[in-house]
């Protein structure tokens, strides 16, 4: 019965007050679905706060999500936000291995390529950090691992739609 | 403005709001708010347990049509609502429930009998508030009722802390309220229904499945009108009961595990259900794929969330019932004339005559179809039955024909047992004129028959019936059917002694031996002035028929 499964975007306005991310996250646990990635933050409305919640599911599964967020009380709007039509950004800081100088001028150089910046340089590693869409992270920690990746973090998904 | 403290401030809200009954158990945590309540004019009502006063304040919504209200402490007075609470949101029924706590600056401690109720709720209710300073209580209140009472109904808690109660402020209380991420329904779109009524009028073979939204909605009349105009016949699910006059020649009676054999039998001859406010239970539809199955479905809802849950349906309409059913009844009056005869109505009302109120697999005289019977022949229209939850239930929705919507009140989703006795209370609380009773079972009426005291010391007399066969009598049957006959742990046993249990709490107890010793009984309960229980002895290996066993399609009923 199930469709092709694929990663989906929500976009949610949401009251900024406590409770609000249990509401929402309350869907996802009790049907047993994972959440890939949530970003929230204010928006210039300091009341209403946006969430870009990402999930790996098919069509169906996606619909029903939007009307159980659209029916969540303190969710003011829910838009399912398609790749094409929006500009979805990611931000990863990644901590690579680097112990001798030419592992740092090859990485100073990837960096490059991929627009990452350098936020530190010690003697056994460096930190950049990279923002682009989800799939640039994954090919630029995939690079960066022929170093060695010690330690990653990423912010998940936030997106606005364009227009 | 006025100066109030957030406890009196409360009050006075719910006396905006037209309270007149509160159920409940007060506590600790909750004492500011009770000490205001006494002076209010407001009637509490004292439950032996929380979990009872939820029930009563559901069978007070049930009954009414209002918000029901059940108040406890924190804690254990909280988790105690939980049941009651989570029976209430299975069948989208509006009650409010205020619950105390602790003080906001020992929130998270576990500070004595604090619980996360915010927590704990959440999942069990359409919202949860928890106002962290006493100017916040007339709007919460508000909202409260505003959110209970609107769209799909269901039940809001508001969890106010010891200290939000004693605090006092400028208070002002709203008119009105407005919440931006809440809209209460949708208008139905015209051209759904147009095509609504291109398919029912293309249909050989409709029927119309009516749930508990129905008469929520107070769209009874209207669908009725619509069934007669059009000469379709009406099913129900058990939530449902009651929303066609169960002995109009159109109703065929719930479908289900245990639906009528005519109504289980006509839906899966049908070729299109036009399902109005249900929300296709898996015990009402039974195997899914076998229901859909050579047939389209049409789903109305308030509930855009429930288009597409269960069933997929070839069609649906989203929006308020009454506004839905009325233009469908408009777009139907405007494209035919009403139908005079049907083959498929003649169909109906053959299976109707055949199977209408047979008890299959049964034949001694004091058997629960027969007291189920007695009890509508001698209960007058406007009379209200509750039941509790397993065989009796069952035999009560298949052998109680339900004339009047709101007198039926069964616990439909959770399948609390226990529900039916505190129900009937609060039944009677909200309808002290007209006669209530429990079609109970031996088992569930012990999980809340404590009420007998609340029922007895509050004045609210109601009949208790017990089809008392000494076990689990549901669990049972099932091991009887499908577990070779192993019974485990379904035993009750001759304890207790009902009518001694009722006479320890003031009340009336009797014991019955015949049909016609119940009769007379049951005459002189409805009247007394004070609860009566009936202890009704059947024998425990009575089964309910027909029966769908769980996976099967509602063709395949087992009637003996």
């Amino acid at each position: 019965m199930k469709g092709k499964e694929s990663l989906r975007v929500f976009s949610l306005l949401v009251e900024n007050k406590p409770g609000v991310l249990f509401r929402v996250s309350s869907h996802f646990r009790r049907r047993s679905y994972n959440i890939e990635s949530i970003a929230v933050g204010p928006t210039e409305n300091r009341d209403i706060a946006r969430m870009v919640i990402t999930m790996i599911a098919d069509d169906e599964t996606a619909d029903s999500f939007v009307r159980l967020l659209r029916r969540t009380i303190d969710v003011i709007d829910v838009k399912k936000i398609k790749s094409e039509d929006a500009i979805l950004r990611e931000l990863a800081i990644v901590k690579i291995r680097a112990s001798d100088v030419q592992t740092r001028d090859s990485i100073l150089n990837l960096c490059n390529a991929f627009g990452a910046r350098v936020l530190e340089i010690t003697k056994n590693s460096v930190i950049v950090e990279i923002t682009g869409t989800s799939s640039q992270i994954d090919n630029f920690i995939s690079l960066a691992s022929d170093y060695g990746v010690k330690e990653v973090s990423r912010t998940g998904v936030t997106a606005l739609s364009r227009g | 403005m006025v100066v109030y403290s957030g406890a009196h401030a409360l009050v006075e809200a719910l006396k905006r709001e037209k309270v007149e009954v509160i159920f409940g158990i007060p506590g600790g945590a909750i004492m500011p708010v009770y000490d205001v309540l006494k002076d209010s004019g407001i009637r509490h009502i004292l439950a032996r347990h929380e979990q009872s006063a939820a029930h009563m304040a559901d069978g007070y919504a049930r009954a009414s049509g209002k918000v029901g209200v059940a108040m406890a402490t924190s804690g254990p007075g909280t988790t105690n609502l939980v049941t009651g609470i989570a029976n209430a949101y299975m069948d989208s029924i509006p009650v409010v429930a205020i619950t105390g706590q602790v003080p906001t600056h020992q929130l998270g401690t576990d500070a004595f009998q604090e619980t996360d109720a915010l927590g704990i709720f959440n999942p069990i209710t359409k919202y949860v508030f928890q106002p962290r300073r006493p100017t916040e209580i007339p709007y919460v209140v508000k909202a409260a009722f505003y959110l209970a009472s609107t769209g799909r109904t269901g039940p809001v808690v508001i969890d106010v802390p010891k200290d939000v109660q004693v605090g006092e402020a400028d208070m002002v209380f709203p008119d009105k309220v407005e919440i931006r991420g809440y809209v209460p329904s949708h208008p139905p779109d015209p051209s759904a229904i147009e095509r609504t009524a291109e398919i029912l009028l293309n249909a050989e073979r409709p029927v119309i499945l009516a749930g508990g939204g129905v008469i929520k909605s107070g769209s009874c009349d209207v669908m009725v009108a619509l069934a007669e105009y059009l000469l379709i016949p009406v099913v129900t699910t058990l939530m449902g009961k009651g929303s066609i006059p169960e002995n109009h020649p159109l109703a065929m009676g719930p479908i289900g595990m245990h639906g009528t054999y005519q109504a289980n039998k006509l839906v899966m001859e049908s070729d299109v259900i036009l399902s109005l406010g249900v929300r296709f239970s898996d015990r009402s539809t039974m195997d899914v794929s076998e229901f859909t199955k050579e047939r389209k479905i049409i789903h109305f809802d308030i509930d855009p969330t429930e288009i597409g849950k269960n069933v997929k349906p070839y069609h649906y309409v989203v929006g308020e019932l009454r506004t839905a059913i009325t233009m469908l009844y408009e777009a139907v009056k405007r494209r035919v004339r009403s139908k005079k005869e049907s083959l498929w109505a003649k169909r109906a009302k053959q299976l109707k005559e055949e199977y209408d109120g047979r008890v299959f697999g049964i034949n001694k005289e004091l058997c629960s179809p027969n007291i189920v019977k007695k009890i509508r022949e001698i209960l007058p229209v406007n009379g209200i039955v509750t039941t509790e939850v397993g065989q009796n239930q069952m035999w009560a929705s298949l052998y109680f024909k339900v004339l009047k919507p709101r007198t039926f009140i069964t616990s439909g989703g959770l399948g609390t047992m226990g529900f039916g006795f505190p129900a009937a209370i609060g039944a009677k609380a909200a309808k002290p004129d007209v006669p209530v009773v429990d079609i109970a079972g031996d088992g569930s009426f012990l999980m809340t028959c404590n009420s007998l005291a609340t029922s007895v010391t509050e004045g609210l007399p109601v009949v208790v019936c017990i089809l008392n066969n000494s076990v689990l009598g549901m669990v049972a049957q099932w091991q009887r059917l499908f577990y070779q006959g192993r019974y485990s742990a379904v035993w009750l046993g001759p304890t207790p002694d009902f009518v001694q249990l009722a006479k320890a709490f003031k009340a009336e107890g009797v014991r019955v031996h015949s049909l016609e010793e119940f009769e007379k009984a049951f005459k002189e309960a409805i009247k007394s002035e004070v609860t009566t229980v009936i202890d009704i002895p059947i024998s425990p290996e009575e089964n309910v028929f027909p029966f769908v066993p769980v996976g099967e399609s509602l063709k395949n009923m087992m009637v003996g």
